[in-house]
């Protein structure tokens, strides 16, 4: 009880006297940055899970050609769970003398189970029920072709309905290429009526169902197993691939970017930890004079740190709340998305990788006062007690890759970032010393505050040494985060070009090629790409038989149970990329290439022979070509092409994509007319909600940054601090012989040069490499990197270290020697 | 307290060198005894040495009976808690604890519950209960060392260790704080084990011990 008092006590006058407070900075800021990309990342994703939930309008959605057993809907029911069902199919519906293919809906009551459908019936807004027994809603486009208006009638089928809304904002659309025609949603009870239910109408089925996540998550391991090869089961995850893509690699980037301001922060609390140690040797001596046992010493410092690591992690959670909480106000989309509150789990992770930084950074280094020798009280020359270096190194670097290998989540990521970190360090250190004894060993020819400056830090060697380090790692985080940050958004962010292909055409014929082309160039539009597409099923690899029973991977399952999409090329498409093996000669023959993440499901190797079947024929071709596609380019991708000569007299279609200004987009109409059997999809929804979340990204790199910026500079104040002892006691004695303040001004201001320039190289250099790795493999484009960085890394380094370190020692080189000396 | 043949080697370089040379003798309870000598000459490793700070290369010190080698670390700390008080050259106050804090230190240590009233007590002999909310650097040399011998007594020592104590200090100060102490030191019963190179203040104390080399010379 006395010894937690005294401990609160001395935690209380250290506090006073500034021991803690860089130590406190650091963890604060630590904490906070992990707090914020954790929040702010939960958010995020709440906000997708919402808008992918509303995208199939249900937790979980089977669909089918065929009604489904009774079976499903009363499995869900048993669990707990809502379910509805429609039928989708398509029909013409007249109006006056015109027709139009559309894509009529029948739904339950119920419909749908999450997001809602948003409407205009005269007023604007979200629906509540399912159209009216007799009525229908229809889309914009639909409206627009038709030239009909609200109130009109429509014929479908045997019936008559009259138009109750326009459809503004749909939801359960089909992810794939369905959704191409006009939509008209209406009452499940009136579908019997229109006449349109007979042998042989092409219905698809879909169940929904939504209720408790575990329950769904259950439900859906229990179908899976009984699907029958026409059932697809999607839910919310398998939602829009391209919008995953990018919130992953956005996740990947922001969490390295906190965890590089954790590494800083951990520097800044290891030089505090060390200077905490020098300045309480004398005073664990006496106490361990006065009979403190060591266990009593270490009690007294473990609360002083409980207390601390409290009270940081408090503050950095509060400070990570806050400004996740400002970033969200301050983003239009989020603000508007009324996200629930984020949950307690990314705080619960920032406080847990706090204390763990506390812990590799500052408690160890601190362990060893307790075993501080009682003589010391009589000679005081006596050092500090050996830290065993192995324990206390191994230690940071074990909290360090753990946090990397869980914040970064990917194991080879957090590998790749921590070991090139690590390497960094030891050849900076390396590099440091070096240089340091070499220009200090040559510098006889120098002016004597120079010589004097390189001897004085080849002298002090190692915490020289360990102070570039520092400095470097403050040094290179900024100039990452400032000059290469710019680059590497603008460069994510041109992935995705203002025109980027906003609609997808499906089933151009063959003969309408050339006559598509005519239509684009009399709208002055670019003639689009157009790639043939041939369907075909896998069926043999290397002369085994392939069947889905071989695969435990669902995924892995439905893609060789189904026919896929192939295509014939002789160019590999500008927007993919050749991993390995090499692209076809113009005459190849039975050739093949392969996406890189097909061919990993599916165990497909370079060499590898595939059959495939097509229309009832076979052919057999090697893979020579394995390729990297960017899912999120949104133009047209296939899993797998072939050599021209093995498709190409194959009954095929053509697959196309291309970007339609907002001025123009009756053109969409236009085409769909002039060619009906045309299917047209509108991606721009997708690529809206990508670009928010570039936005949203970029923004809270910003928020990230600040956070960086500021544990640079605690790590800079540190490094400076954990010399300032040493060169006070310095600067007495050089004035006691008789050394004037400008010589020791000059003195300090040449180190601090020396150390500026040095760290500023190592800080450019290490920026230069962390943003080709950042570059390369979270973002996944080329580096390219100004070399201005080389200029404003050593330049700020000088200017930086010399001012900080003039302020830092400028009142030292006032006090008198005396006072100085004595106090020591 | 019985030393005996107490040596203390240490290496200096490849060589072995011996700063303390088989030295031997005994303090009855209640003595004083100073030790003499020159700088160099192994005052200060013999007082770490009695204290039980450091441990000999061979030789032994009994205190109180208990043969302190015969402990480990914690186990002679635990002893110094108990049995002994110190005074040091440079004072050795705690910068960050004020001046009662600092008396209150080895009481809180041992788990005292009345510390405060204690320390305030020892402060108020010592003459400094004004100044008891002081830090040290607030203090001037001679209140230093006073604080220093008020955290010494508080716990009622059996025996006090004090190394140059008026080393610091100027002649008038140092005379203070030398007739404190030795009152301290006669009112208490304590044993007192000094080093000191003043030998006015050695002929003071009941006994001498010269050393030179690490031997004993008279």
């Amino acid at each position: 009880m006395n010894l937690l008092r005294l401990s609160l006590n001395l935690l209380r006058r250290d506090w006073r006297a500034g021991e803690w407070r860089v130590l406190l900075l650091a963890l604060v800021l630590a904490v906070g940055s992990l707090a914020t990309v954790g929040l702010f990342a939960d958010r995020v994703r709440q906000a997708l899970q919402q808008q992918a939930q509303s995208l199939i309008g249900a937790d979980l959605r089977i669909t089918s050609t065929r009604p489904f057993s009774s079976d499903y809907r009363k499995q869900a029911l048993a669990r707990g769970l809502q379910v509805v069902q429609s039928r989708t199919f398509p029909s013409m519906v007249s109006h006056g003398e015109q027709v139009l293919l559309s894509e009529l809906q029948a739904v339950e009551a119920g419909y749908p189970l999450r997001g809602k459908i948003e409407i205009d019936d005269g007023n604007l807004h979200e629906a509540q029920a399912i159209p009216a027994s007799g009525t229908v809603w229809v889309d914009e486009r639909l409206l627009r072709r038709l030239d009909t208006q609200m109130g009109d009638e429509l014929g479908i089928g045997a019936r008559r309905f009259k138009v109750a809304a326009r459809i503004v904002k749909d939801i359960d659309q089909s992810i794939g290429f369905a959704s191409f025609a006009p939509r008209v949603l209406m009452n499940e009870s009136d579908l019997p009526a229109t006449g349109l239910l007979q042998e042989g109408s092409r219905l698809s089925y879909r169940l929904m169902i939504a209720g408790e996540a575990k329950q769904v998550a259950a439900l859906k391991v229990a179908l899976q197993e009984k699907l029958s090869g026409n059932e697809k089961l999607e839910d919310v995850r398998d939602a829009r691939p391209e919008i995953r893509t990018a919130l992953d690699r956005a996740e990947s980037f922001l969490g390295l970017a906190a965890l590089t301001a954790a590494i800083l922060a951990g520097a800044a609390m290891a030089l505090a930890a060390q200077r905490f140690v020098l300045r309480h040797l004398d005073g664990c001596a006496v106490m361990r004079c006065l009979g403190a046992q060591q266990g009593q010493v270490l009690w007294l410092f473990l609360n002083q740190f409980i207390v601390l690591g409290v009270l940081a992690v408090v503050l950095g959670s509060l400070l990570g709340y806050g400004t996740q909480a400002i970033l969200v106000q301050s983003i239009a989309s989020m603000r508007d998305a009324n996200l629930p509150q984020p949950g307690v789990l990314p705080l619960l992770q920032a406080a847990v990788s706090g204390f763990a930084l506390l812990l590799g950074f500052a408690f160890l280094p601190l362990l060893q006062l307790r075993k501080v020798s009682p003589l010391r009280v009589l000679r005081r020359e006596l050092g500090a007690p050996e830290a065993s270096g192995w324990l206390v190194y191994g230690m940071a670097t074990l909290v360090l890759a753990g946090l990397f290998l869980w914040h970064a989540g990917s194991l080879k990521l957090g590998l790749a970032v921590l070991g090139g970190l690590l390497a960094g360090l030891v050849l900076f250190g390396w590099l440091a010393w070096l240089l340091l004894h070499g220009l200090a060993r040559n510098s006889y020819f120098m002016r004597s505050q120079w010589r004097h400056a390189f001897n004085n830090l080849s002298r002090h060697g190692r915490s020289a040494a360990v102070q570039v380090v520092a400095l470097s790692l403050g040094g290179m985080a900024l100039l990452v985060l400032t000059l290469v940050r710019g680059d590497l958004l603008q460069g994510w962010q041109s992935k995705l070009p203002p025109v980027t292909p906003n609609r997808f055409v499906v089933n151009i014929q063959p003969d309408q090629v050339d006559a598509i082309r005519d239509f684009f160039k009399q709208y002055s539009l670019p003639p689009p790409e157009m790639q043939p597409m041939v369907r075909g099923r896998l069926v043999e690899i290397d002369g085994r038989a392939v069947s889905g029973d071989d695969y435990p991977d669902s995924r892995a399952r439905g893609l060789v149970e189904r026919e896929f999409n192939l295509s014939y090329m002789s160019q590999i498409p500008t927007w993919n990329t050749l991993e390995s093996g090499k692209w076809w000669a113009e005459d190849g023959k039975d050739e093949l290439s392969v996406e890189e993440g097909i061919a990993k499901t599916l165990g497909i190797k370079l060499g590898d022979r595939l059959t495939y079947d097509v229309a009832g024929s076979r052919f057999t071709a090697k893979v020579t070509s394995l390729r990297k596609v960017e899912w999120d380019s949104m133009k047209v991708n296939f899993f797998v092409i072939t050599t021209p000569e093995l498709l190409q007299d194959f009954p095929s279609s053509y697959l196309s994509s291309f970007y339609l200004p907002p001025e123009k987009v009756r053109v969409g109409d236009e085409l769909s007319r002039e060619f009906p059997n045309l299917l047209l999809i509108d991606t721009g929804a997708v690529i809206a909600q990508v670009r928010g979340i570039m936005d949203q990204i970029a923004q809270t790199v910003s928020a990230v940054f600040l956070f960086t910026l500021l544990t640079g500079l605690a790590v800079l104040y540190a490094a400076l601090l954990s010399t300032q002892d040493e060169r006070s006691h310095e600067a007495a004695i050089l004035r006691t012989l008789g050394a004037d303040s400008r010589y020791l001004r000059r003195l300090h201001l040449s180190e601090f040069a020396v150390l500026g320039g040095l760290s500023g190289l190592f800080a450019a250099g290490g920026a230069v490499l962390l943003g080709w790795v950042l570059a390369r493999f979270v973002l996944e484009m080329p580096a390219t990197f100004d070399p201005l960085i080389w200029l404003v890394g050593i330049g700020g380094g000088i200017v930086i270290v010399m001012l900080s370190g003039w302020l830092a020692t400028r009142k030292l080189i006032q006090r008198p020697p005396l006072r100085i000396l004595a106090a020591d | 307290m019985q030393a005996a043949g107490l040596t203390k080697q240490v290496l200096s370089g490849d060589s072995p060198l011996t700063i303390l040379n088989d030295v031997s003798f005994a303090v009855e309870s209640g003595d004083s005894l100073a030790i003499v000598g020159a700088s160099g000459s192994g005052k200060s490793t013999l007082l770490g040495l009695l204290a039980g700070l450091d441990v000999p290369s061979s030789g032994s010190v009994s205190l109180n009976g208990t043969d302190i080698f015969t402990l480990d670390e914690d186990g002679r700390a635990r002893l110094r808690g108990e049995l002994a008080g110190f005074v040091f050259q440079s004072f050795q106050l705690l910068p960050a604890l004020n001046a009662l804090e600092n008396v209150m230190l080895p009481l809180e240590l041992a788990g005292m519950s009345d510390a405060r009233q204690r320390a305030e007590d020892s402060l108020q002999q010592v003459g400094l209960a004004a100044r008891a909310h002081h830090l040290p650097k607030h203090l001037s040399g001679g209140e230093q060392q006073r604080v220093a011998l008020a955290r010494a007594f508080v716990t009622k020592p059996k025996i006090l260790f004090a190394d140059e104590p008026t080393g610091n200090l100027d002649a008038a100060t140092g005379a203070q704080v030398i007739e404190l102490m030795l009152e301290l030191n006669r009112a208490q019963g304590t044993t007192l084990i000094l080093v000191t190179h003043d030998d006015k203040l050695a002929a003071r104390c009941k006994r001498q011990l010269r050393l030179a080399a690490g031997q004993v010379v008279e």
